[in-house]
């Protein structure tokens, strides 16, 4: 008989990056200068678009579309250190991570305004559609990572989630999945702290949504999700351990929804304006900013040059998207299956002859 | 060639389909060293090793996302549910995802994930093992279903949803599984997806139904003298509409023999397409032979709840005598 601690256990944090811009060169991931900029000028360029599509959400030209202002450090950092052969499986609030990862910007305000041809992903990148569903893409990413320790391709997959995706189900069973099976996966957790209403505390009782990992096998970390160069070195770190087989990663990125769930949302219903103001001295644009200009790679002439670039991408993006042609009705019949079935032919071709007679 | 019954069927085509094309991969609850609880995965660890064939831990809805990422990636998952009524915990992984998959990238991703799983009743089991919820899976778009009533017709049936490249849910009648015994080919074959089988030719009335009460109303064949067509549609999704339209044309009578609760089954759906292409032929209303709009009973009660021979003649002698 004996009474004993049978296991404790720790948690890492990283933070490269402080609220100031100032980097703890122990920690500095290899990267050179142009990465740095290239790191920063994909936040930049997705904080742009955030704000065209919001913009155009209110002007009726797309639908509803959740923001991911405050949240770019996390997804760019993520996907700096991803090749497009890596899989990913996004949620809805992903603006920043697709961008980076070669979605086109116009694809993205197509599927926000409507249209399923938005989620076609580059070729050779496997960028999968967006889950609405919360929680339930996390599955998918283990099944595609065991495919490719199935397949023996170098490939890992990323499942996307936030802080109420990892109540779900399906989140809990895919954690499973990941380390009984170790998978080469990895679980990119934006707890930025609200569920729609619902405040991390009365999500989950446990400290973190890292530590998870653990009771499930594997390693969990928990990051300064509005750190770009913390997000990427845990990654980057993820990526290799998956590559040479060593299993799933839950990365937990500490970061905060700046603005309303979705455009059909009021967050100063439920959460309060002291603490937005707070989160916002936190900002992961602003940071990186000031950490390049005191590497002296960055000045105003260069930002006001890549402010500039980026708004003439996104506007190029929003004018694609406006000018793409709606497509024909024969379009929600050709992709159920792979060769249209009788019924379904006899259905287009019904509507077709009595929307065509007009 | 050698005699099997229904589940050796199924083993044997998941062999032929695994040995065809190494994307084939099968996981689920107890499919290796146990090789299923019904047996159709015996002895397809041996033969294929870990990789091929993946016990997983006990989560349904796992099964189907982990399989549903797979397909995603390149394979061709067959994953076993144990019992059908355990696949109600993976519908929104199987609706909002695994059926949508194609149409929501617009064929950038594909999703062939052929679910296996027993269903129906009649073998005196446990509570939640015995349900015939088809309608479920028939009324999702992107699906299609497969229901055998023959262990040659499972085999060829099995090997052509694995072929193709859209999400099948092949529901095995656990209540044939050991009933028949049959010639099947050692080799592999296929039978379409989408083709009718007429069992039996005849002119007075056409009797439509699929797994096992296809073997009741077959048996119900040897109790009366009447003329029947006997149909098997073998298929549920897509259903083949040309040999129940040609056939009820053929008979102008028409019987639904269906395991399923009545209201809102597959009966109700075959109606209303007999009621658009062939109304005019009709001598009699089309009827329905099904379970009852209850919970499925448990065992000691089930044979009230089953459809019979007897519901069945007397279906088959109220048409005729309209």
């Amino acid at each position: 008989m004996a009474s004993k601690v049978l296991k404790t256990f720790t948690l890492k944090y990283l933070q490269v990056l402080d609220e100031n811009g100032k980097c703890d060169a122990r920690l500095m991931p290899k990267l050179s200068p142009r990465q740095l900029v290239e790191l920063y000028g994909l936040m930049v360029l997705a904080r742009r678009f955030d704000e065209k599509a919001l913009s155009l959400q209110r002007q009726g030209r797309i639908g509803t579309y959740a923001s991911v202002l405050g949240q770019e450090a996390a997804q760019v950092g993520a996907a700096f250190a991803l090749r497009g052969s890596d899989w990913v499986f996004p949620t809805y609030r992903e603006s920043a991570l697709l961008i980076a990862r070669n979605q086109p910007m116009a694809r993205l305000l197509q599927y926000f305004g409507g249209d399923e041809r938005g989620s076609i992903p580059p070729k050779g990148v496997n960028n999968f559609p967006i889950a609405i569903p919360v929680g339930t893409q996390g599955l998918h990413a283990v099944g595609a990572a065991i495919a490719a320790t199935i397949q023996k391709k170098k490939t890992v997959a990323v499942g996307c989630l936030g802080d109420g995706a990892s109540s779900e189900g399906d989140m809990n069973e895919a954690f499973n999945f990941a380390g009984v099976f170790k998978a080469p996966v990895i679980f990119l957790c934006q707890n930025n702290q609200w569920a729609i209403s619902v405040p991390i505390k009365q999500q989950t009782a446990a400290e973190t949504i890292a530590q998870k990992a653990i009771a499930f096998g594997f390693e969990g970390i928990r990051v300064d999700g509005n750190d770009v160069l913390a997000v990427y070195s845990a990654t980057a770190a993820a990526v290799k351990k998956a590559y040479t087989g060593k299993g799933p990663t839950l990365i937990e990125c500490y970061t905060y929804r700046l603005n309303n769930h979705t455009t059909s949302d009021d967050a100063s219903k439920y959460r309060s304006e002291a603490e937005v103001a707070a989160w916002k001295k936190k900002d992961p644009v602003a940071r990186m900013r000031k950490f390049l200009e005191g590497k002296k790679i960055w000045n105003m002439k260069k930002e006001e040059e890549l402010l500039a670039k980026a708004d003439r991408q996104v506007s190029a993006a929003a004018a694609e998207y406006e000018a793409t042609p709606k497509a024909d009705a024969g379009d929600i019949f050709r992709y159920q299956y792979e060769e249209m079935p009788g019924f379904l032919r006899q259905q287009m071709d019904d509507y077709k002859k009595l929307t065509e007679g007009n | 060639m050698a005699e099997m019954n229904l589940v050796q069927a199924v083993n044997s085509g998941l062999k032929c389909a695994m040995a065809d094309d190494e994307k084939v991969v099968v996981l689920g609850e107890d499919v290796g060293l146990d090789g299923g609880v019904f047996r159709a995965c015996e002895g397809l660890l041996k033969q294929f090793g870990p990789k091929r064939v993946m016990d997983t831990p006990l989560a349904e809805s796992g099964i189907i996302g982990v399989s549903a990422g797979m397909a995603v990636a390149g394979l061709k998952p067959v994953p076993e549910i144990q019992f059908s009524g355990f696949l109600y915990m993976a519908l929104g992984q199987l609706i909002n995802h695994v059926s949508r998959i194609r149409n929501r990238s617009r064929g950038a991703f594909t999703c062939p994930v052929i679910i296996r799983t027993p269903y129906g009743g009649g073998i005196r089991a446990l509570e939640h093992h015995s349900e015939s919820m088809e309608a479920i899976y028939v009324h999702t778009p992107g699906l299609k279903v497969v229901i055998p009533s023959s262990p040659y017709d499972a085999k060829g049936l099995l090997i052509s949803a694995i072929n193709g490249n859209d999400p099948v849910v092949f529901m095995e009648p656990s209540r044939l599984y050991r009933a028949i015994r049959e010639e099947v080919p050692d080799g592999s074959y296929t039978i379409p997806l989408g083709k009718a089988k007429v069992v039996k030719e005849g002119n007075a009335v056409t009797v439509i139904s699929w797994g096992s009460m296809l073997q009741q109303a077959k048996l119900a064949l040897k109790h009366t003298d009447v003329d029947v067509e006997l149909i098997d549609l073998r298929t549920l999704k897509p259903l083949d509409v040309e040999a129940i339209i040609s056939s009820v044309k053929k008979t102008g009578r028409c019987i639904i023999v269906q395991e399923a609760p009545r209201t809102g089954g597959l009966a109700s759906e075959i109606i209303a397409l007999i009621n658009e292409q062939a109304l005019l032929s009709l001598k009699a209303p089309v009827s329905r032979v099904a379970g009852f709009d209850t919970a499925f009973p448990l065992y000691k009660l089930e044979d009230y709840y089953l459809p019979g021979t007897e519901r069945i003649i007397n279906a088959i002698e109220a048409t005729v005598n309209y």
